[in-house]
């Protein structure tokens, strides 16, 4: 099948390798109120200062604990919030100064979990998919539509005349990406997109967004609980904790070796698929600290058997860990010298 | 096998009528020993909640039809009403939810409602029940009890929350829990905490758990024995170690390869094709067929009967004719 939108290469400005979008210090905090004057309490650090880069062609997984802060940070870059702090750069304009943000938007859509809301009951699957390159002026919408999920495996002619109501969980999400890429976007942002799927039909969902991938030039941001899931599609990951990252790298150094105890901790927690080697501890006590009085220094500290004095009252430096200078992490232990007793003082292999 | 079991289900079905008809259980029969803890494996619709709901007479008599035996410890429980019925409900048998906010009342502390069941379960005092209440928050490992038992549910985190509904459902020392999906919407983190927990009170009160998942991956961690439901019914069954290792229905096998453990990177995905069946009207057939690659004709002209190739298995599947234990 030939691409939909064969502008697609001609939007590609900065070469492959200036990064599709380049994070600087997002901070994204939300006020609590309450009582009766509606007055601002409390303060949720939901996304705290943090700097990433998402290079083109690639899908960058996104982990870590519910209320981390992934979504919110998918939110800041396709702009339905306001950044309270930090810059976004797109294939090398600054939005909001070099490039406004109804262009960017017009660049990076976004598929949610639950499949059901993001569909208006109102419309046919085919209406739905439309709607949009209708919106934008795109040419002949109802033909982009029926091709569009013709694509992702449902018939227009069975189906595009259906209501979301009469189709599967699965079936609606395919709706969804086909709705997303009829904005011929360049960044797909993808939040828990699968998680509500059944197995079975997660593994078809899986098989198409890597088609698609590849058939359109997209660049994936993977948001997902499921490491399992995370291993299969990404290039590289990054973890987030209350609010901030705490280590990226390549998808096989990371899971090879994990730098942060927090992430340490999270890949223990995978189930082992093996009953004679059953998880006999928690990897990790406790539940998560609340994100309105986040812990001085590291954030982990609380929960982390590693944690010193120095940990509670410095704050570690995203740093390079080891060999591979792609792989990142936010301890005090992989600085030599910071103070912590088992800082690296040796290189890595 | 011990000669009476906990739990005996014979010829279940149960069907929906309203709007439209589902045939949501379609001959379903299962047994459970003392002390045993079975995993309840299929996707979403295959009839897993309906049956804990049936177990613990939780339908809409109206809109539902029933038939089929259930025994529990020999009492025949579709006969129960009124007292025994409540006295049944919580007492022998308890439920904790996917989402603690439907059995947790918000207007109440955590002390208040597992004491309140406790006098209600065991006519006991107040004073006394309080004290089985504090007891059960130590037992589920919450921290600074004395101080969570005046917590309303909303002052506690997501994982404290379902172990505060756990200790409400241990209150009356239940023969048999029904655990329908409890750590689905928790962090990894926080899911094996709970899974380790109930693993241990298992031990200790000695009960029976039947654990609902669709996760595999959970089921390992916690399961003796488990049986995979297909369109509502169990297509197959076996230890944990038989379903892991060997699994015999096409359905089962597709599963395990869709749970992405240690799948190279940017390979293709065994991808089970299709979707479940809309159960509008009662089986007839093998409910897989249309999604099964080893299709035959004789797949679709009756049901595939329950063979058992090994000690402790069954599985409904034609592939296995002839395979039968001697
Ligand atoms: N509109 C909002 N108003 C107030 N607080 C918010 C709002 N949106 C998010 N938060 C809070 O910000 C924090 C980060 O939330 P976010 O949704 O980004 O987490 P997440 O990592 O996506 O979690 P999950 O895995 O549960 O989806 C949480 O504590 C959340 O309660
Ligand atoms: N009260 C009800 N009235 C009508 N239909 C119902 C009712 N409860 C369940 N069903 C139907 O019965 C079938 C089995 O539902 P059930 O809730 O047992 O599925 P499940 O295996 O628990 O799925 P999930 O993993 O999504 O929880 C479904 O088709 C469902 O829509
Ligand atoms: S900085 Fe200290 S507390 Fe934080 S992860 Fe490293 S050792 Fe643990
Ligand atoms: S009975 Fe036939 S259709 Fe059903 S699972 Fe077995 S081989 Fe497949
Ligand atoms: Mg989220
Ligand atoms: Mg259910």
């Amino acid at each position: 099948m030939s691409r939909i939108d064969q502008q697609l290469d001609g939007r590609d400005r900065g070469g492959p390798a200036q990064p599709l979008i380049l994070a600087q210090d997002l901070k994204k905090h939300f006020p609590i109120r309450s009582g009766l004057l509606n007055r601002k309490t409390a303060t949720v650090h939901a996304v705290d200062g943090i700097s990433f880069e998402v290079r083109k062609g690639e899908t960058l997984g996104i982990v870590g604990e519910s209320g981390c802060g992934k979504s919110t940070t998918a939110r800041l870059l396709i702009g339905l919030i306001e950044l309270d702090d930090g810059t976004i750069v797109f294939d090398g304009d600054a939005v909001g100064a070099d490039l406004s943000l109804k262009e960017m938007r017009k660049s990076v859509q976004m598929v949610f979990q639950d499949s059901y809301a993001s569909l208006n009951p109102r419309l046919t699957i085919e209406e739905s998919v439309a709607f949009g390159p209708g919106v934008q002026g795109l040419s002949d919408p109802p033909k982009r539509a029926r091709d569009l999920l013709a694509r992702v495996g449902l018939d227009p002619d069975r189906f595009g005349q259906r209501y979301p109501h009469e189709l599967s969980g699965g079936q609606r999400q395919r709706v969804n990406i086909a709705r997303a890429l009829a904005m011929s976007p360049r960044l797909v942002i993808l939040d828990e997109a699968v998680s509500a799927l059944d197995k079975s039909v997660e593994a078809q969902v899986l098989n198409l967004l890597a088609d698609l991938k590849e058939e359109f030039g997209l660049t994936y941001i993977f948001i997902s609980h499921d490491l399992n899931v995370v291993r299969f599609v990404s290039d590289r990951v990054m973890v987030m904790y209350l609010g901030e990252v705490v280590e990226v790298g390549p998808v096989e150094a990371i899971y090879a070796r994990q730098a942060h105890p927090y992430t340490a901790s999270l890949f223990s927690a995978m189930p082992s698929m093996d009953p004679d080697n059953r998880t006999l501890e928690p990897p990790l006590a406790g539940d998560p600290p609340n994100p309105v009085n986040p812990p001085s220094g590291c954030r982990f500290h609380t929960r982390c058997r590693f944690a010193e004095d120095i940990c509670s009252t410095a704050k570690p430096r995203l740093d390079v860990f080891g060999s591979n200078r792609d792989h990142l992490a936010a301890c005090h232990m992989r600085v030599p010298f910071s103070g912590h007793s088992l800082a690296d003082v040796e290189t890595s292999p | 096998m011990t000669s009476s079991p906990l739990l005996q289900i014979r010829d279940l079905n149960v069907r929906f009528h309203g709007e439209r008809t589902v045939h949501a259980i379609n001959g379903l029969n299962l047994s459970l020993g003392h002390g045993e803890m079975l995993g309840l494996l299929g996707e979403s619709g295959s009839g897993k909640s309906v049956t804990l709901k049936t177990l613990l007479r939780l339908l809409p008599p109206k809109r539902t039809m029933i038939d089929g035996s259930i025994e529990v410890n020999g009492t025949d429980i579709m006969t129960l009403s009124g007292k025994r019925l409540s006295r049944y409900r919580g007492g022998d048998v308890s439920m904790v939810f996917q989402e603690p906010a439907l059995a947790l009342d918000p207007v109440y502390t955590v002390g208040e409602q597992i004491a309140e069941t406790v006098m209600r379960h065991r006519g006991i005092g107040r004073r006394e029940a309080m004290e089985v209440a504090l007891d059960m928050l130590v037992k589920v490992r919450i921290p600074s009890p004395e101080r969570r038992l005046k917590n309303y549910p909303h002052e506690m985190s997501g994982g404290m929350r379902q172990r505060a509904m756990i200790a409400l459902a241990l209150s009356c020392r239940p023969k048999l829990l029904l655990a329908d999906e409890p750590t689905t919407a928790l962090d990894a983190t926080v899911q094996i905490q709970i899974l380790l927990l109930l693993r241990e009170l298992q031990k200790e009160f000695g009960m029976s758990i039947i654990f609902v998942t669709h996760d595999i991956g959970v089921a390992v961690e916690i399961a003796d024995r488990v049986a995979v439901m297909y369109a509502g019914n169990i297509v197959e069954e076996g230890s944990i170690h038989d379903i892991i290792r060997d699994p015999r229905h096409p359905y089962t096998r597709g599963l395990l390869s869709a749970n992405l453990h240690d799948v190279a990177r940017g390979t293709r995905l065994e991808a089970i094709p299709g979707a479940p069946p809309a159960l509008n009207i009662k089986p007839a057939s093998c409910q897989f067929a249309p999604r099964c690659a080893h299709v035959m004709p004789a797949c679709t002209s009756a049901l595939p009967p329950f063979v058992s190739p090994g000690e402790g298995r069954r599985v409904a599947c034609l592939l296995e004719r002839g395979r039968e234990l001697a």
